[in-house]
């Protein structure tokens, strides 16, 4: 019936990939969106230039959940130039749905929670525009 | 003048299939569905009296207010002052130079806790609100209570979302100087004891502000009887247009307040370095005002008072017990906020299990259902309620029970799309 809530999208919300508590991250980060109540603890381990692991928890709606199972299965196993080249556009077109503008954070908590653990591992600095 | 016969209340029950046909933005398909609206404690729709006054002034006697020779400023002048007299009609005003104009309920309480609160509250001194209040209730006395170093009280309320009142009278005992409270919470409607409370303060020394935002549009509210110092409302959830609201104050209170804001229209007399200040309510209205939206919520308080609010509330209660009734009975997991039809005003708050409000309110809008779903600005209270967010569906004059049973089928929807929810919590 719906544009927004696909199978896969809810598939992906269901049953997230990557939900879960990292036993040694290289850097840990909780984005929220206050105004919608998502909130969201991803981590991040990198190994000699590889990104071997990506963990979330936290809750929100099904677009953000969608999106942050979605990108973290998305970078692991990259390498790190790779995964600071990806971008929301990247993003939005492995979601593959018609983002509306006032679900466009939703789409975006797990991407902007990424771009603060680049920062933080010194991968890539954060940019006043990390959309 | 017309003749008030206040000991006959008329309570036949409204026909809001009827008073549809007054709220144009109503007879319209949303995704191929029927419009059903059920955001109206965010804004309500406005009737086409309200529509055709906005019109009307723009149409025939545009031009501004005050101090106009001509036919068409004093023809604006007197329908804007006019506005005045119907809203003091509305609320129990005994004079209609205690209504001032403001934007919205908002703007009414930064003006109070400017005005007022500037000169009367010092370091130390306590202002209790409570742990319901809209962020428009709260913020401001933040702001005050920082600049002025004094301390914030808050009443609790109890898992059905009343205010504690035993916790009540021992922060009273603090002697704050101002209690602010609303008379009905916005997110989970429940209606407070206001003139109770108002005359508990008052034992205790402290001066009453009583946010209306949710009270005026959807029930017969009477400041007189309330007892309150000071009364806020939006115009715009009260079937007016947005860019109207009102603070009502008692006269002295206001006549000893300082100006909000300078600029014309607020003064008697300006020097270059002095300026004396205009009466009330024009001391506290600088600049142009939007004179349209006023004259329009004059005419939103005509047709209030028309409908009748005693109808208007026994229409809400009605939608609200069978709202209560229904959902829980047709709609699988979930959960209903807030107290009992008799104690709530129109709205009702939820959750489904496993589906976040957003992902609700975007499964209804595909039916033409418009719900609100987020916080309702009351982040405070939905902490206290150890909640990330809800569904709120609320109601008016025009909302009938089949817009119910359509929320209810939409909900239906939702759960099947949805299922269980996610695996993982």
């Amino acid at each position: 019936m719906d544009d927004l809530y696909r199978d896969y999208i809810l598939e992906h919300y269901r049953r997230p990939h990557n939900f879960r508590v990292l036993e040694a991250p290289s850097a840990t980060f909780e984005g929220a969106n206050p105004l919608c109540g998502d909130r969201i603890t991803m981590q991040l381990t990198v190994d000699d230039g590889v990104v071997t692991e990506v963990g979330v928890t936290g809750r929100g709606c099904a677009i953000s959940q969608a999106s942050a199972s979605l990108l973290t299965d998305e970078v692991k196993g990259k390498p790190v130039e790779a995964v600071a080249g990806f971008g929301a556009d990247d993003l939005l077109e492995l979601l593959g749905i018609e983002i509306s503008p006032a679900r466009l954070k939703c789409a975006m908590l797990s991407f902007e929670s990424l771009q603060h653990l680049l920062d933080e591992t010194g991968i890539k600095p954060l940019t006043s525009d990390p959309g | 003048m017309t003749t008030e016969v206040k000991s006959h209340v008329d309570v036949t029950p409204i026909d809001p299939v009827a008073l549809r046909a007054d709220f144009p933005i109503l007879d319209q398909e949303v995704h191929g569905h029927r419009l059903v609206y059920l955001d109206s404690a965010a804004t309500s729709q406005k009737p086409l009296a309200v529509i055709e006054t906005l019109d009307e002034y723009y149409r025939e006697y545009n031009a501004n207010v005050h101090r106009g020779i001509y036919q068409i400023a004093e023809h604006a002048t007197a329908a804007y002052e006019g506005a005045r007299t119907k809203v003091a009609k509305l609320i129990g005003a005994p004079d209609a130079r205690e209504i001032v104009w403001t934007r919205n309920a908002t703007e009414a309480i930064n003006l109070v806790a400017y005005s007022w609160g500037r000169r009367n509250i010092g370091r130390g001194d306590v202002i209790v609100l409570t742990e319901m209040e809209h962020h428009a209730n709260l913020v401001p006395w933040q702001i005050l209570a920082q600049e002025k170093d004094a301390d914030l009280e808050f009443i609790p309320i109890t898992d059905d979302g009343i205010l504690r009142q035993d916790v009540y009278e021992v922060l009273l005992r603090l002697k704050p100087k101002l209690v602010a409270f609303t008379q009905v919470s916005n997110t989970l409607g429940t209606i407070n004891p206001v003139a109770e409370m108002t005359r508990m303060a008052h034992e205790a020394g402290a001066l009453v502000l009583v946010d209306g935002a949710q009270a005026v549009p959807h029930m017969p509210v009477d400041v007189k009887e309330i007892g309150c110092d000071f009364y806020v409302f939006s115009g715009h959830k009260a079937l007016a247009p947005t860019g109207s609201g009102v603070l009502w104050g008692r006269r002295e209170l206001l006549e000893s307040m300082p100006p909000f804001m300078g600029g014309g229209d607020m003064i008697r007399e300006v020097h270059l370095r002095r300026s004396e200040w205009n009466e009330i309510p024009w001391k506290f209205e600088a600049g142009t005002p939007d004179i349209a939206a006023q004259i329009g919520l004059g005419a939103a308080a005509d047709y209030l008072v028309g409908v009748g609010m005693e109808r208007v509330r026994l229409h809400e209660q009605e939608l609200v017990a069978h709202a209560l009734d229904l959902l829980p009975r047709e709609v699988p997991g979930i959960t209903l906020y807030g107290p009992a039809a008799d104690l709530r005003g129109g709205v009702v708050s939820f959750n489904l299990q496993g589906v976040h409000p957003h992902d609700v309110a975007q499964v209804l809008d595909r039916f033409g259902i418009a719900v609100r779903a987020g916080h309702h600005c009351t982040m405070p209270l939905h902490e206290r309620l150890d909640l990330a967010a809800t569904a709120r569906a609320s109601f008016q004059v025009y909302t009938s029970r089949a817009d119910i049973d359509a929320l209810a089928a939409g909900l239906r929807e939702v759960v099947k799309l949805f299922g269980a929810g996610p695996s993982v919590s």
